[in-house]
């Protein structure tokens, strides 16, 4: 008779809590965070130089502001947004200007980017005393504050932060969504952020809430991270505002759409912004970017980049200045374990391959990694298995949006919803068969999207 | 030491997950090895050679094939051709003459398969095409059914089930079709076995349980209410359901991914549409037994299926 049960209304408390919210369908990929979960964010030393890209953002190129032979300081910004959806560019050092041409960055071959000599002796053009009350700035003041700082997405979409915070005429904003989902494997980046500037982050929120005039917030954490859980819940506790939401642990968990269908239950339409539903997602690096660009001014030009894979010697979270060239943090984690296969920027399942060790880091670098060489692997021709339709978050039919894309048929492509690919990768990964599916998509999407264009311009 | 890098390119995702198409059909294999054991324990030698002798020819059919289209004759390894092989055995009668047997076992490769174009691109399950082929054909040797013999040598010929239901208004009792100890095609007559195979194939998540668990509901609902109506005329519905090639073809045969729908409502209408099938051909037609034509003839919507059962992207709404 030992045994006591808790009563039924305890239970149906803690069944609540338990349950997590999520989205439909989707993959459970071995994480490998255990590398850098616990490793605490280390400044990274001063690279002998910075090469930064000009195009770290989506939308219209930068002007840059500097000439072959100019000193600049920390924080001084050296490219212009002139166009509305663009991101200015500051200086990550402070140094002489060594070139400004076409160089490699990770998204591009050949870019224009500024290379900028470090000097030891570090300069800021910012003043790191000051303190500015949030609360006393208007909406406009503080998008501004984020517009000149250039801060973007920095879950990896790079798009122009302050753009999002302008909704379009009559769009009511009523939620601001913070992601912390952190969905991708081996990334710990915005884990260990959370862990260590959680105070930062929910301040940032407070501002990002008042800049689009939202009544409530939601923060949204994978319940794979719960002392982040618990650490921003304990921060929040008095905010009623705001809410911490445990997610469950899937990927892609952190994908905006997803996001919110699971903590609001939303789905937002086809080709549609969240904006249109009435909430903004951000992510959590983002809010710190933000509460540092508006309290304390201090323009976005160093970020937390992880460093981890399987043939790296020391995994770490770093704080990284922008344009540090991935070979000097290589060199300075103690090299390669073993023979390189790939280098990735970003997660393993969007990250983009780098042929070019020599590319600085960008404001979406949320991670680098080094996997070491794997088999290659057979295509097999489809067997028509379905993985890819069970799996896709989109509900899409991504076997047939690439039968379409290898046979020239882009209007049955589009018409089987290939522009509404996420490009997260699920069907790839899960395919038997391994068939690119996420790359003819890619192909699919490029295509539809030129027809469209031309079409246009012939009327 | 970033100098001899020769990182490789390639579109993401740069992860992949365990599961491969050969593993896929192996996995298949293994879990039909129980049937094929319980064949040969109840027909002896006779079910063992034409096991072997089924799959080897598919191998070969499939190997020439592959040689005529200057295609990579290493596909013979990938593990279809042997489930071909397999999976026509298993529905053969224990006493079809061996060379039937290879030419059913050809014409499934070359006709049911290769013709389309391959793995991947046959419109119908090529086993049944094989037998198919074979029913018309050979119909008096398809139909000539023997006792399970163990491992005498006498065999003394006898009436399936189902062919004993319908033809002679004969009721088979329940537990030995369950346990297969009736007359039947090589590998057909366990019903426990396949549903337990079945079963881990569903769970492991090698076939869509969608499909087989549609084909059963409808026979179990159909012939349950035949029963309820005249239930001296009309079995029990467990009876319909475990005997003939039901568990078998619903576990194996209709959940072949090639030839099966790829949208998860396609699959739950492919499902009924065979099932009804199997009760309309058993209950009204000349053939105590349907499963064969009934998944046959579902395959042919497949294309079709696919197409309108497209699903909602998400978010979308109707009448938008």
């Amino acid at each position: 008779m030992g045994v006591r049960f808790p009563p039924p209304a305890v239970l149906k408390k803690k069944r609540k809590t338990l349950k997590t919210r999520t989205f439909k369908q989707g993959i459970h990929p071995e994480e490998f965070k255990e590398l850098s979960e616990n490793l605490a964010i280390q400044e990274a030393p001063l690279p002998p130089k910075v090469i930064i890209p000009l195009r770290q953002h989506i939308g219209a190129p930068l002007q840059p502001l500097v000439a072959k032979g100019d000193r600049v300081k920390t924080g001084q910004v050296i490219a212009r947004a002139d166009a509305f959806v663009s991101a200015p560019v500051h200086s990550s050092v402070t140094g002489m200007v060594k070139s400004v041409s076409n160089a490699a960055s990770p998204l591009s071959a050949s870019d224009t980017c500024i290379e900028i000599q470090t000097e030891e002796v570090e300069e800021l053009d910012f003043d790191p005393a000051v303190v500015v009350d949030y609360q006393s700035l208007s909406t406009k003041q503080i998008i501004d504050s984020i517009r000149q700082a250039g801060i973007v997405g920095m879950g990896g979409a790079a798009f122009p932060t302050a753009v999002k915070f302008i909704p379009p005429e009559g769009v009511k904003i009523q939620t601001v969504v913070l992601n912390g989902c952190e969905c991708e494997p081996f990334l710990t980046a915005d884990h260990r952020l959370m862990l260590e500037a959680g105070e930062n982050i929910v301040s940032g929120l407070k501002i990002i809430m008042k800049a689009v005039a939202a009544e409530k917030a939601i923060i949204g954490i994978e319940t794979n991270k719960p002392d982040a859980i618990g650490k921003l819940t304990e921060l929040c506790k008095d905010e009623p505002s705001i809410r911490v939401r445990a997610v469950k642990t899937k990927y892609p968990q952190g994908a905006e759409k997803m996001l919110i269908d699971a903590v609001l239950g939303i789905r937002v339409p086809p080709g549609k912004l969240p904006l249109h539903v009435g909430v903004v997602v951000s992510n959590v690096g983002t809010a710190a970017a933000v509460y540092e660009a508006v309290v304390k001014k201090i323009p976005l030009y160093k970020r937390v980049v992880t460093l981890s894979g399987d043939a790296l010697s020391r995994p770490a979270n770093l704080m990284v200045r922008i344009g540090t060239p991935f070979s000097f943090l290589f060199e300075h984690l103690g090299g390669f374990s073993k023979e390189v296969g790939k280098i990735l920027m970003g997660g393993p399942m969007m990250g983009v391959a780098q042929f070019n060790p020599e590319v600085g880091v960008t404001k979406a670098t949320s991670g680098i990694l080094v996997v070491g060489k794997a088999k290659p692997r057979k295509e097999y021709n489809c067997i028509n298995c379905a993985e890819c339709v069970h799996n896709c978050p989109m509900f899409l039919v991504a076997t047939k949006i690439a039968r379409y894309a290898r046979n020239d048929i882009w209007d049955k492509a589009e018409e089987y919803g290939a522009l509404n690919c996420i490009e997260c990768g699920c069907c790839s990964f899960v395919c038997p068969s391994n068939i690119p599916l996420v790359h003819w998509i890619r192909v699919a999407k490029n295509r539809i999207i030129e027809i469209k264009k031309e079409v246009k311009d012939k009327k | 030491m970033t100098d001899q890098l020769y990182p490789v390119l390639e579109s993401s995702p740069h992860l992949k997950g365990r599961k491969s198409t050969p593993q896929v059909m192996y996995t298949v294999v293994a879990l039909l090895m129980p049937m094929c054991v319980a064949g040969v324990y109840f027909f002896g030698t006779h079910a063992l050679v034409r096991i072997l002798l089924s799959t080897a020819v598919a191998m070969i059919t499939e190997f020439v094939f592959l040689k005529l289209r200057k295609k990579d004759i290493s596909a013979i390894w990938d593990g279809s051709a042997v489930i071909t092989g397999i999976l026509l055995a298993l529905t053969l009668p224990p006493t079809l003459p061996l060379f039937e047997v290879a030419l059913g076992s050809m014409v499934a490769i070359a006709i049911g398969k290769q013709v389309f174009g391959g793995i991947g691109f046959n419109i119908f399950n090529p086993a049944l095409v094989g037998r198919a082929f074979l029913q018309a054909s050979f119909p008096l040797d398809m139909t000539t059914w023997v006792k399970p013999f163990f491992f005498r040598l006498d065999s003394i010929t006898t009436a399936t089930p189902l062919g004993g239901l319908k033809f002679s208004n004969d009721l088979t009792p329940l537990k030995k079709v369950f346990l297969g100890n009736v007359g039947g095609s090589i590998g057909e007559t366990s019903a426990i076995l396949i549903l337990i195979t079945g079963v881990i194939l569903l769970l492991m998540k090698m076939a869509d349980w969608r499909i087989p668990v549609s084909i059963f509901s409808t026979v179990l609902v159909f012939s349950g209410i035949l029963h309820l109506i005249d239930p001296q005329k009309y079995a029990d519905p467990m009876f319909y359901l475990f005997s003939g090639s039901l568990m078998l073809g619903g576990f194996y045969m209709a959940t072949d991914m090639v030839s099966s729908p790829i949208t998860p409502l396609g699959s739950v209408i492919f499902g009924i549409g065979i099932g009804l099938m199997v009760m309309i051909i058993r209950i009204f037609g000349g053939l105590p037994e349907g499963v064969m034509f009934a998944i046959l003839f579902m395959n042919s919507f497949v294309p079709l299926l696919n197409r309108y059962t497209r699903p909602r992207i998400f978010g979308e709404v109707k009448n938008e």
